[in-house]
């Protein structure tokens, strides 16, 4: 078969700018340690959350030091909790299901990103830097009010962590 | 180059049955394309809230019929009247027998139509049928089951149409045994092969678990496996509204530019391509999904990023003959030759614009396929930003450019005005221009796709490219830019209709620089193909099916149902339906008896 010159130019630098883009993928999953939303979590039956230890009662919990975990339930058309309350510089691993249908958790403006599917649990962990305030919204399609469907996440000094009462629950 | 007799005579001449269908198929795409610029204008100045005529909670109801509207009617009915011309005019034969052509152009028809009636239902309370589901019905989310049931029948449908063309190819192949496959029918072939290796999954989808359980045979489905049998589909079906787009990039724009195809073994090389590689990535689109391990989704990105590869040699290849054009028509210099190209004709400009948006929209793409910058555009208003500039110009404006060079050709008559056709195009790519990039952008804000109501009352985006309100003015200022091209376009074609037939339209395809007989056999191998794609198929994809059955069971891990519709209606209309069915089977029994 006949390639022009030019052609297998082009062909050769195609090929490098394929190999690149693996090449920035693959250094990000494995050098600094990018995770992925992944199958690390076992299935849930979303119709007995209610029973469930972790998502009966949706809540930020310490797991050690500087460790946190945030319980959330997505349903239409709400999150729980509302508002998620979470210490400024420390590590937190988001758990979110859904109990009805598939829905989105889209931390504004950051890459804190996951579908919630029932009978799945998406596992995100982020660290969190100074005390702001972050919009929290469904970015997936979800029934007549999706529009409607958003939540917060309140970043806080540790010394008000400690003091915010009840309400995280 | 062209004898004098056959530049005498067009397609319409040659074939006036296969012209008829054609023409059929391509006014059942254009009033689909009609359907979807009302609801895709109303969409954008809602959610822009420059205007909102509609109740939010109907949004959905707008969404879901612009979807579908577009990517299912609009690209598949012109999909399957460009093949059908181009099967014919390159064999140079009849389709085997008209009847079986129209019955699955019946069929799509029909299949489109219960579909639509089941979405557009969804606009009036006294029915109680909707399918506010998008165009990919996600389950637990549940339709109507005549949504379901539509598209059953317009797949069906487009399997008969490519086994007609199948069938016409081995005919021909009996009466020229030692010929090459010439080249548009060899892109109909290989478009046809991925497309029923790809919309089997969704046939599985829809008939084993969806529509089943939309008229409650079943209890539950399992989320994450219907909606991997739909990205299976869902990914090479792009592919699908591209081969057409591409098939004018390589065999008409050459022509128009006064040049040939650079190489016609290139072409067949990127053909190929698309079908070995275009199915074992849609796991892409769930980068983010739980339930899936991220090996899985690691393999979908390396395929992903090798399928970048046959559109990177298009883009050399079409550039190349349109440069071979200009410059065999006295075009000179290292960017002079652009000087002597036809930029007067529309059909030209337009697949030009379009072809120059495909390039951003695959820079665009490289970002989505990266898994981890994913993660800042996944579902953001970045993604339609990102396919409005490959399916919605590059396959679009292509479709509409092509048509005004094809229509003549398929009815002997001149476009009403090439002025119009002109402006057309270049207001597309103006309207795409600004609508797509504040898309892109409001994306990076993190403004969700799919909502009525893209601001919240709990916090403000931040400040940024503009911020959020001046985007949405770029975006709602685009959209009706786009809104107005479409009623031209439609407007010429109609004004089109109306002329009087005229003779000397006829258009030939000039044969490549360097044609067939330079493509190793190996090529036309098809069997060959196939088999290596169903095998990388099954590598990509066996290992995950089987991973999520597993985890979830085949009908979910106890999910419910959600129906956007409500039921009780849906018996009564059973009850309708059954003594229609019985007069439908009388009719054809009686049929049956005529036809002896
Ligand atoms: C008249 C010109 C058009 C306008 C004004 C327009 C506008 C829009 C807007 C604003 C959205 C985003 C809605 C949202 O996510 O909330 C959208 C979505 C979409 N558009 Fe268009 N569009 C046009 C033409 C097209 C064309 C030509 C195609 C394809 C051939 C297309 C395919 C789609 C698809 C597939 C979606 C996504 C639907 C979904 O998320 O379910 N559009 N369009
Ligand atoms: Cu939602
Ligand atoms: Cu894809």
């Amino acid at each position: 078969m006949h390639i022009h010159a030019y052609e297998k130019l082009w062909l050769a630098l195609s090929i490098v700018l394929i190999l690149a883009l693996i090449g920035t993928v693959t250094y990000g999953a494995v050098g600094p340690g990018v995770a992925m939303v992944a199958d690390s979590q076992s299935t849930i039956d979303p119709a007995a959350l209610d029973e469930d230890e972790r998502f009966s009662e949706p809540r930020v919990e310490q797991v050690g030091e500087n460790e946190y975990e945030a319980y959330v339930v997505a349903r239409q058309f709400g999150f729980q909790p509302d508002p998620i309350v979470v210490p400024a510089n420390s590590t937190v691993t988001f758990y979110v299901t859904s109990a009805d249908v598939i829905h989105g958790f889209e931390v504004v403006g950051t890459s804190a990103n996951t579908m919630v599917v029932p009978g799945e649990v998406s596992e995100i962990t982020v660290e969190t830097d100074e005390p702001t305030e972050y919009g929290i919204v469904c970015n997936e399609y979800c029934g007549a009010g999706h529009h409607v469907m958003q939540g917060k996440l309140h970043v806080v000094s540790q010394s008000q962590f400690e003091n915010r009462g009840g309400d995280s629950a | 180059m062209s004898t004098a007799l056959e530049s005498e005579r067009t397609f319409v001449d040659k074939f006036p049955d296969e012209a008829r269908v054609v023409r059929a198929a391509f006014l059942s795409s254009f009033f689909a394309l009609f359907l979807g610029a009302v609801f895709g204008i109303i969409q954008t100045l809602h959610r822009t809230d420059v205007a909102r005529i509609i109740p939010s909670t109907d949004y959905y109801t707008v969404l879901t019929a612009h979807g579908v509207f577009m990517v299912i009617s609009f690209t598949i009915f012109f999909l399957v009247g460009l093949f059908t011309w181009a099967i014919t005019r390159s064999l140079d034969r009849p389709l085997l027998n008209i009847k079986i052509t129209w019955t699955w152009y019946g069929l799509m028809a029909t299949g489109m139509t219960l579909t639509g009636v089941s979405i557009l239902a969804g606009f009036v309370d006294s029915i109680d049928m909707s399918a506010d589901v998008l165009y990919t019905f996600y389950a637990p989310l549940q339709a109507h089951p005549l949504f379901y049931a539509g598209l059953v029948v317009f797949i069906v449908g487009t399997w008969i149409a490519g086994a007609d063309w199948f069938r016409t190819f081995l005919a021909w192949r009996r009466d020229h045994p030692d010929e090459r496959i010439p080249l548009q029918t060899f892109m109909v072939l290989t478009t046809m092969t991925m497309w029923y290796i790809a919309s089997s999954a969704v046939a599985a989808s829809v008939l084993l678990f969806l529509l089943p359980w939309s008229l409650g045979f079943i209890d539950q489905v399992n989320p994450t496996l219907t909606r991997t049998l739909f990205w299976f589909f869902g990914h090479p079906v792009v592919y699908f509204w591209l081969m057409p787009a591409y098939m004018l990039w390589y065999t008409v724009l050459p022509k128009i530019a006064g040049g040939r195809l650079f190489s016609d073994p290139l072409a067949r090389v990127v053909f190929v391509l698309f079908v070995l590689l275009s199915t074992p990535v849609g796991i892409h689109h769930q980068y983010l999904d739980p339930g899936i391990a991220e090996g899985f989704k690691f393999i979908s990105m390396t395929n992903t990023m090798f399928l970048l590869l046959p559109s990177l040699l298009t883009a050399f290849t079409v550039v190349a003959s349109v440069e071979y054009g200009a410059r065999k028509n006295g075009g000179t210099g290292l960017l002079g030759w652009l000087t002597h190209l036809p930029w007067r004709k529309p059909e030209f400009t337009g697949m030009m614009l379009a072809g120059l948006m495909f390039a951003a929209g695959g820079f665009s793409g490289m970002v989505n396929a990266g898994m981890n910058i994913n993660y800042l555009i996944h579902n953001t208003l970045w993604v339609p930003g990102h396919f409005h500039l490959t399916v919605g110009t590059a396959v679009a404006l292509t479709m509409m450019a092509g048509t005004y060079w094809l229509w003549p050709q398929i009815s002997n008559k001149p476009i009403y005005s090439s002025q119009i056709g002109l402006f057309q195009v270049v207001l597309w790519f103006i309207g795409m221009a600004l609508m797509s990039n504040a898309m892109h952008a409001q994306g990076l804000l993190g403004v969700p796709r799919r909502t009525a109501e893209p601001e919240y009352s709990g916090f403000d985006y931040p400040t940024m490219f503009g911020g959020f309100e001046e985007l949405n003015i770029q975006i709602a200022i685009g959209g009706t830019l786009l809104f107005v091209s479409t009623i031209l376009f439609l407007g010429n074609l109609v004004l089109t209709m109306g002329n009087p037939t005229a003779s000397g339209l006829a258009e030939t395809l000039p044969t490549p620089v360097s044609g067939p007989e330079d493509a190793p056999q190996v090529l036309d191998n098809l069997r060959l193909w196939v088999s290596i794609a169903l095998t990388l198929v099954v590598l990509a994809y066996a290992l995950p099916l089987a991973a999520i059955i597993n985890r979830g069971g085949l009908l979910g891990p106890g999910v419910g149902t959600y129906p956007v519709w409500l039921a009780p209606l849906f018996d009564a209309l059973a009850d309708a339906a059954a003594p229609l069915l019985g007069a439908v089977t009388d009719a054809s029994a009686a049929l049956v008896e005529v036809g002896r």
